[in-house]
Order: structure tokens, then sequence, then C-alpha cells
């Protein structure tokens, strides 16, 4: 029961952890991104057509990766060199990806009204580390998509604060003029991270079809995008910071299957609820944006 | 100003109507076909015009919703939650107004309404003032608590007795709306709607809270030196805001379902952004602007069964037109279009009336 939880409470964690590592990029670059659960979405839909189509997940997640790319860099043309608002910007790519992921489905798979269904990414096995009791099944029995993204934590955290790149990155979001009178292109360092975050977020999505609901259902992502913008201020724009934000949300939704299951007469909704009133009271108890990079939000024009 | 303002939303909606062409080609659909089946969905015979009137009036309110709330560059992205709050408040309170004489029954439902929507944003108001918590995430999450405890409320508190089907009790008969055409079910809340357009008019252009509010919106630090209580207005404005779109919850309930059902809105609250944006975030013109997009919401259905293209073509129809909007609106196209040889002043005026955050 309890190894049954904390597994699934970090494969719950897995999609929200990638999509907060790719936001993280894009807040320190300055621009808070709200196309998250667009892009997942997305991700998650393309990944499952093109899985299922091809027969191979492989080019699955390669499409998923492609349509997280495809949707920020529309939101790069419209916050970066658009300079809209970023907020607006991001719903409407949200919109976007319902409508787009809707008319698609209908296309390709209204015809026959039966469900498509792909083989699940297969989980990885530790020989012996597996077989040690809750924690082998809680932590070595993951598919491969687990691992990378709590790989990508500490080489994000590399990447931000040990690299030239990182330093320059995080200038554009807290100084872009600074940055810009340095020779930094800002416009240039802002699409690089909204691109690396579509990849990652279009992962989170095909994670969402092809690691753990084998096929696609409207609205898949069910504002897990914008949990991981949460996580992000939870994390306090920290890689470890997301992964303990990521894995407490894990575990609220986890909790709502199990406790579903075990049968208790508390109304199922309480659990729906779980995760989105847990952020809004953790949100509430830490308080404040204070962390956040100073020019987050701002468009920048360059004169 | 006004002239350039529609010019410019009837250009979007032209340039993603060609975008949409071009998307509808590649899925192997004729546009003229879809179109006209839109239109004709939306504006074919009295049944079709009236139900676009009825499909409209939700939009109005949530217009409004945002309207005021982006006006003061809060991001209230929880209309939807905040309507769906309202009708819970009028779908609760509904049944155990048998007897009152209709015209108090009907405001009491429409306070409730009004009384739930605003609990709803204000709370975010609430967080956003006192805890510093972003309102984009806090309006957002409070979509998904409300859906659940509009779920929770018709399979359990509210269900009702003979139902087996998870629906609350139906709302005392004072307390329906009054109906104009029937058997069309154009409504009076079309005309509260009009009314409330207006007086959110006057607040946002002819009162001092309106210009703090829109100082607000164009710099916060600047409305903080200037003595403008940041704090109190934040919280007033999403209450506001959330009490504008709970009105709409109840009169969706008073009018339309006259009682609860586990979802309430397909997603008025985010339609309602394209809405306000259109209309340039004015008042007045969400009416305007709400009425093609119930048009748009009429006629999908049309379409979809005349032409096989899913309704859901619409969200990418309102989707193109903010991103459009957005783009027309920005200072880089505004000097392109000056250079390309419209005066100075008119680049300078054709700055996004949107605040940047």
């Amino acid at each position: 029961m309890l190894e049954a939880f904390l597994s699934s409470s970090i494969g719950m964690a897995t999609p929200i952890l990638l999509a907060a590592l790719g936001e993280l990029l894009v807040e320190e670059s300055g621009i808070i991104n709200v196309g998250i659960e667009g892009a997942m979405l997305c991700g998650a839909f393309f990944a499952l057509a093109v899985a299922y189509f091809s027969g191979s997940t492989i080019l699955g997640l390669g499409a998923g990766m492609a349509a997280g790319l495809a949707i920020n860099a529309i939101l790069a043309v419209l916050v970066v060199n658009l300079t809209v608002n970023q907020v607006v910007a991001g719903t409407a790519l949200d919109i976007f990806a319902l409508g787009v992921t809707g008319v698609f489905y209908r296309k390709l798979f209204g015809i026959t009204g039966k469900a498509f269904i792909v083989t699940l990414i297969p989980k990885l096995r530790f020989g012996r580390l597996t077989d040690i009791p809750i924690l082998g099944g809680a932590l070595f029995n993951h598919n491969m998509l687990v691992y990378l993204a709590f790989a990508l934590v500490p080489i994000t955290g590399y990447l931000l604060w040990r690299t030239r790149y990182g330093l320059s990155l995080r200038a554009a979001g807290e100084r872009p003029e600074a940055a810009d009178s340095l020779g930094l292109d800002v416009y240039r360092l802002r699409w690089q991270a909204l691109l690396v975050a579509g990849l990652l977020t279009g992962l989170g999505g095909a994670y969402l079809t092809l690691a753990y609901a084998g096929t696609f259902v409207e609205n898949i992502s069910a504002g897990r995008g914008y949990v991981a913008l949460a996580v992000v201020i939870l994390g306090r724009w920290k890689p470890w910071g997301l992964a303990a934000a990521s894995i407490l949300f894990g575990a609220a939704m986890a909790l709502q299957f199990g406790l579903q299951a075990f049968g208790t007469s508390i109304p199922y909704q309480i659990f729906l609820a779980l995760p989105y009133a847990l952020t809004l009271a953790v949100l509430a108890a830490v308080g404040g944006q204070a962390a956040s990079p100073s020019a987050l939000g701002e468009p920048y024009r360059r004169l | 100003m006004i002239l350039s303002s529609l010019a410019r939303a009837v250009a979007a909606i032209l340039l993603a109507g060609v975008i949409l062409a071009g998307v509808l080609l590649a899925l192997g659909a004729s546009p003229a076909g879809v179109f006209m089946a839109l239109a004709q969905g939306a504006f074919g015979n009295w049944y079709a015009l009236t139900d676009t009137v009825v499909k409209s009036t939700p939009l109005i309110f949530t217009g409004l919703a945002i309207s005021v709330s982006f006006s003061g560059a809060l991001w209230n992205i929880g209309a939807d939650g905040q309507l769906v709050v309202g009708a819970l408040a009028a779908g609760a309170i509904g049944p155990h107004l048998e007897g009152c004489p209709r015209p108090l029954a009907i405001a009491i439902i429409l306070i409730a309404g009004a009384l739930g929507g605003a609990a709803w944003g204000g709370i975010c108001g609430w967080l956003r003032a006192h805890r510093d918590t972003n309102e984009v995430i806090s309006t957002i999450m409070m979509n998904f608590v409300a859906a659940q405890l509009l779920s929770w409320s018709v399979h359990g508190p509210l269900i009702e007795a003979s139902g087996a089907y998870p629906a609350s009790t139906p709302i005392a008969e004072s307390a329906h709306m009054y109906m104009f055409f029937p058997p069309s079910r154009v409504n009076l809340g079309i005309v509260i709607a009009i009314v409330l357009a207006i007086a959110c008019s006057l607040l946002l252009f002819k009162t001092a809270v309106g210009f703090q509010l829109r100082a607000m919106g164009r710099n916060r630090r600047a409305a903080t030196f200037f003595g403008i209580p940041i704090a109190r207005l934040t919280v007033t404005i999403l209450a506001l805001s959330g009490a504008l779109a709970g009105i709409g919850g109840a009169v969706q309930v008073s009018a339309i379902t006259h009682r609860l059902y586990e979802k309430m809105s397909p997603g008025w609250g985010f339609e309602a952004i394209a809405v306000a944006l259109i209309a340039r975030l004015n008042p007045i013109g969400i009416v305007a602007s709400a009425l093609l997009f119930g048009a748009l919401d009429n006629g999908s259905q049309a379409m979809q069964r005349a032409q096989g293209v899913s309704a859901e073509l619409v969200q990418v129809i309102q989707a193109l037109v903010i991103m459009i909007l957005l783009a027309f609106d920005t200072p880089v196209l505004a000097q392109l279009w000056s250079a390309l040889g419209r005066s100075k002043v008119a680049a300078a005026g054709a700055v996004s009336e949107v605040p940047n955050a």
C-alpha cells in the first residue's frame, strides 16, 4: 500500500516536474508562461497520435516534444518579438491547444469512436534493488522518463548557476537592459529558454499519454501545466525545490486514487480538488513572489 | 478611436478567418461550407437568432468580469469558477423561494449569485493583496476547486430527492426569470447584462475608483506613490469581478437550467478573455463582442452537424482572434504601420489597451 502510494507519487510528479524545470528556465529569462497547459496538452495528444499510427513509442515521444516546441515558438513570437501581454498570450495558447487537440482528435479518431490505446513505456528494473521492500518498488520500478526528469534537476541547477550561459539567462530575467548593454542578446536568450521549455513540457505531455494513461481523453492535462507554474513558486526557483514541490503534488494526486480505492466515505470530489486546494493553501502560506526574477513578466523592447 | 478599435477587431476576425480557411482546407473540409453552416446556425432563423442572444448572455457577464479586473492589471483567469459558484449559490437557495413574490425571488437569486462569485474572486483578491499570491495561479486553482464543489453538491447535499441523476432540486417557479418571447429562451438576463455593462462603463470611466483602477493597471508602482489604496482596490475589484461572473451563473440557473448540473459552464470564463480583448476591455463593446462569440458558439453545433467539423473549432477561432488582436496592438506593429504612411499620432494611440503587468 505504502509502496504503491510512493511509487505513484513519483510517477505523478514526473510530468509536472518536466514542465516546471522548463518553466524555471523561462522565468529565469524573464518570461511568465501561462501557456504550459496548452503545450502539455498538445504534447500529450500528438505523442499519442504518432505513437498509435507509427507503432513507435520513440516517434511518439519525439512528436510530443515537437508539439510543445511548436506551441512555445508561437508564444515566443508573441511575447518576445511582439512584446504582447504574457498572461493573455499564454491563456490564448491554452484555449488554442484545447481547440486544436479537440478538432484533430475527432478528425483522426472520431470516426470509429473506439478508444485508442498504445502500449505503455516499459518500466525499468534494477535487479536486486527493485526487490528491496517498499523502497525498491517506490524508487526502482519506473520508466526511463521518470529518471530523466529527476536527472534533469541537478543538470538544470548546474546550467543556471554554474555556467556562463546560465548567468546570461538570469541576467536577461533580472536586468534585461543591463544584459543588453553587455552585448547579450536578450531576445535570443528568451527564445532559447522558451524552446527548451517547449521540449520539456511536450515531453511531460507525452508522459501522460504514453507512460501513464496509454490513451488520450479530452483535456487530459487537467491543470497540470498550471500546477507546474505554482510548483516553480513553491520551489522558490530552485531545482531541488521544484522536485520537492512536484512530489508534493504527485502525492496529492496519488492520494486521490489511493483513498478512492480504499472506499472511504469521504466524497471523492475532495480528493479531486485536493491538488488545487493544496496549491492555493501552500502558496498562501509561503506567500510572496519576492524570490522571482525581477523582470519577470515585463516585456523587453530593445530601443 | 472607437472606429479604429472596430476596424482592428474586424481585421483580426477576418485574418483569423483566412488562417482558419487554410486549416479547414488542410483538414479536407470546405471553408465556404463551414462558414455558411456557422452563419446559418447562428442567424438562420428566429430560433437560431434568439438562441444566439441566449448564448451571448453569460459571455457578457464574464466579459465584464474580465474587463474590470484586466483594466487594473489583475489577471483574473477564474471567471469560470466564479460563475460556477454564483450558479451554485443561486441553485442552492432557489428551491427555498417557494411562495416568495416573483420580483423578490429573482432578486434574491441574483444576489446569491453575486455573493457567491464575489466570495470566490474576493479570496484571490485577498491572497494577492495580503499574501502576495499571484492571482493568475490562484484564480485558475479556484476554477478547479469550484468545479469539484459543484460536483459534490449535486451528488450530495443538493441532490434531488427523487433523482438518480446527479442534479439538484429544481428552483422554485417564483424564481424563474422573466422570458420575453416564449417559446424562445430570450430572457430578462440580457437586459440585466446590458444594464451592468453600462454601469461598468460608468464605473471605469466616470468614477474615482475607475480612474484609480486604470492607474493601477497602467503602473502599479506609480499608483502607490499617488496614494491609491492598492490592497483595498485589489480585493474590491476581484470581488466585483467575481460578482459579475456570479450573476451570470445565477441568470443561467434562473432562466435556462432551473437547477444545477455537474457541468454548468462550457468554459465561458475563458471565452470571456477573447470577448473582453476584442472589446479592448470597454464594457459597452463587450455586449457586441459577446454577441459575436455567442453566434460562434451557437453556430458551431450546426456546423458540426452539417459539415462534420468538430465544434472545438470555435476555440481555435477564439484563440486565433486573441493572438491576432494582441499582435495588432503591439508597438512593433504600430511602428510598422506608421512607417507605412499612417500618422505618428495614430501609431501612438495604437499602443495596447491591455496593460502590461
